[in-house]
């Protein structure tokens, strides 16, 4: 069931779509298959977001596209993804940050021996324009995050995880890049936290032009910001739709919301609901 | 209370009737601790980069060392012999990315290590089908490297420094410098620094291990060469110096795996202790004790600091 986006209705003009994931298949470690044919596009300049519960593949679709996978022994077997008009399954990960596509990974992952500012410094290690652009562009990500400029000099392991979780933004911004792959940002972070950054990342979306793939659980939020989603569930897309059409959805309301006919059900209504859906389908 | 007497007080008071000769001593011992550390160091590099405890550090040392006389033995000028070493360093780094690391990654680390014994091996027979197993002189006058001693008139007696180990520890600073510069300025520094800290986060960022890699065992190959021609200098070029691989092991155990201040200053306690000990209290013994004292003081800090002296604080968020 797509519900097209109200901006753009047909996305199928291939100059339009930054990324397009068609048909993939991830099987780790030779047997455990975890995605069984995932598509999704996010187009020019887009924030998507990849919904859906836990393990239900949102990382490892993230990865599969970033080429991370490779190092936790998964493979992609089947399908194609096409960054910028070219297929870039084959790529490595430091291949594809140069041609603008980097993630941050879920749980930031900062270099927690390394100060915030040399963080931000790592984050340009693909870039070959010289020092001044790259000390310009610091100054540029400080604008953006505020506390991280506070903070330049602080071992970044003894940094909060908000700003940690900026600090994996901004480094992954040294790159300049066209798209960020964004796994969790909320991830264990206060509301007001979450609610920053996520505002953060749409003024980088609106300001710089990088288009965002985003993966969350928090349902609420993401589809607060993001224009369009999909919804994952046990390695498919079972649904997608722009974001205000999925938010308004009974059956997103009702499993990732936690409200069902206007008010809010407790989870086990909510879960039995859904077995005896899918007992029937 | 006699045997009290010896530990406790005699040793103090024979530093105090002959202080030339103390001094003599801990001038051993700092050397002795230098080469030390510059062994360490080449341990420390890996072990940061890529989580690998290399065992094949001594081999590199003696492999360097025997291709750089071999060189020369075969009629190459010395410097040119020497720029062909750093050459073949490279090689071995890139081979050992290749064949070695690229093919093992994500594996544990225990096989990792285990590659590093099989990379021993292969060494030694490499060094030995090419240049002979049997010991060879390094070609100190031929690199300029100086001969002979000062001699320093001083607390009443005189105070003898080698030449040669002046050269290894100016030699040994300096490169030591140039490394902590290399890693806290430059972009691959930071690069290494990151890849020590995280493989993951830093292969997101776009850094690419296999370069890395390769850079960090081609620095710890010239490290190697280093030691091997400070080493080979005073003894001889032989396989049985990779035996002195073996003492960097408490050295890196008191300084930290992870951390170059860290090999530096516990090659010097080594080496002081080591040569303090021996001759002052090492008669208590029955002589003999340098080959053990530092497996001993390791093993007090395991028990006490098991981190060493230096090593990264491990900083975890509660």
């Amino acid at each position: 069931m797509s519900i097209a986006a109200q901006s753009d209705p047909t996305p199928s003009s291939a100059t339009d779509i930054i990324l397009s994931v068609n048909n993939i298949e991830v099987i780790y470690d030779h047997v455990i298959l975890v995605l069984k044919g995932v598509s999704l596009d996010v187009p020019k300049g887009g924030i998507v977001a990849l919904l859906g519960a836990n393990g239900a593949g949102k990382t490892t679709t993230l990865k599969a596209i970033s080429n991370l996978l490779h190092s936790e022994r998964g493979e992609v077997t089947k399908g194609a993804i096409v960054f910028e008009g070219q297929e870039v399954q084959n790529l490595s990960p430091n291949q594809l940050v140069k041609r603008g596509c980097v993630q941050v990974m879920e749980g930031r992952h900062c270099f927690g021996h390394l100060t915030v500012e040399e963080n931000l410094l790592t984050g340009a290690f693909t870039r070959r324009d010289g020092k001044a652009a790259i000390k310009a562009d610091i100054e540029r990500i400080y604008d953006y995050f505020p506390r991280l400029k506070e903070r330049r000099d602080a071992v970044a392991g003894y940094t909060s995880g908000g700003e940690q979780q900026m600090c994996a933004i901004g480094r992954a911004m040294m790159a300049r890049p066209k798209m960020i792959l964004l796994d969790e940002p909320s991830m264990g972070l206060a509301p007001q936290i979450v609610e920053e950054i996520f505002g953060i990342v749409q003024s980088l979306n609106e300001k710089e032009g990088v288009s965002f793939l985003l993966a969350e659980q928090n349902t609420n939020m993401a589809l607060k910001f993001a224009r369009y989603g999909y919804i994952l569930e046990n390695g498919r897309v079972v649904m997608d739709g722009d974001a205000r059409s999925l938010a308004e959805n009974e059956d997103v309301k009702e499993f990732y919301l936690g409200i069902a006919e206007g008010k809010r059900k407790s989870f086990r209504e909510g879960k039995h609901y859904k077995r005896r859906k899918r007992w029937l389908a | 209370m006699d045997i009290l007497y010896k530990i406790l007080i005699d040793p103090f008071l024979q530093m105090g009737q002959a202080p030339d000769l103390f001094v003599q001593t801990l001038w051993e011992g700092l050397v002795a601790g230098v080469l030390y550390s510059l062994i360490a160091l080449g341990f420390v590099l890996i072990f940061k980069a890529s989580g690998v405890f290399n065992f094949a550090q001594g081999i590199m040392m003696v492999f360097a060392a025997l291709t750089l006389v071999g060189l020369h033995a075969k009629g190459v000028p010395a410097f040119l012999a020497l720029a062909l070493t750093v050459v073949v360093m490279l090689v071995l780094a890139i081979g050992i990315e290749r064949l070695v690391l690229r093919p093992l990654v994500n594996q544990p680390d225990i096989i990792l290590f285990m590659a590093t014994f099989g990379l021993t091996y292969f060494l030694i027979g490499l060094g030995e089908v090419i240049f002979g197993g049997e010991p060879k002189t390094m070609i100190t006058d031929a690199l300029y490297l100086p001969r002979g001693s000062y001699e320093w008139k001083a607390f009443g007696g005189f105070v003898a420094f080698q030449k040669i180990d002046i050269a290894a520890v100016i030699i040994a600073s300096v490169m030591v410098a140039g490394l902590a510069v290399f890693f806290q300025k430059t972009r691959i520094g930071r690069a290494l620094r990151a890849v020590a800290d995280s493989h993951k986060a830093a292969l997101s960022v776009g850094i690419s291990l296999e370069q890395i890699w390769v850079i960090v065992w081609f620095t710890a190959g010239i490290v190697a060469l280093a030691t091997g021609i400070m080493w080979g200098a005073r003894s001889d070029v032989s396989f049985a110096l990779q035996i002195l691989a073996l003492k960097a092991l408490p050295v890196l155990i008191l300084g930290g795996f992870t951390s170059i201040p860290g090999a530096i200053v516990g090659g010097v306690i080594i080496g002081v202790g080591e040569k303090v000990g021996e001759f002052y209290w090492g008669p208590l013994l029955g002589s003999g004790i340098e080959s053990w004292l530092a497996y001993v003081i390791a093993l007090v800090f395991l028990l006490f600091r098991p981190q060493g002296l230096f090593g990264e604080r491990i900083i975890e968020r509660i």
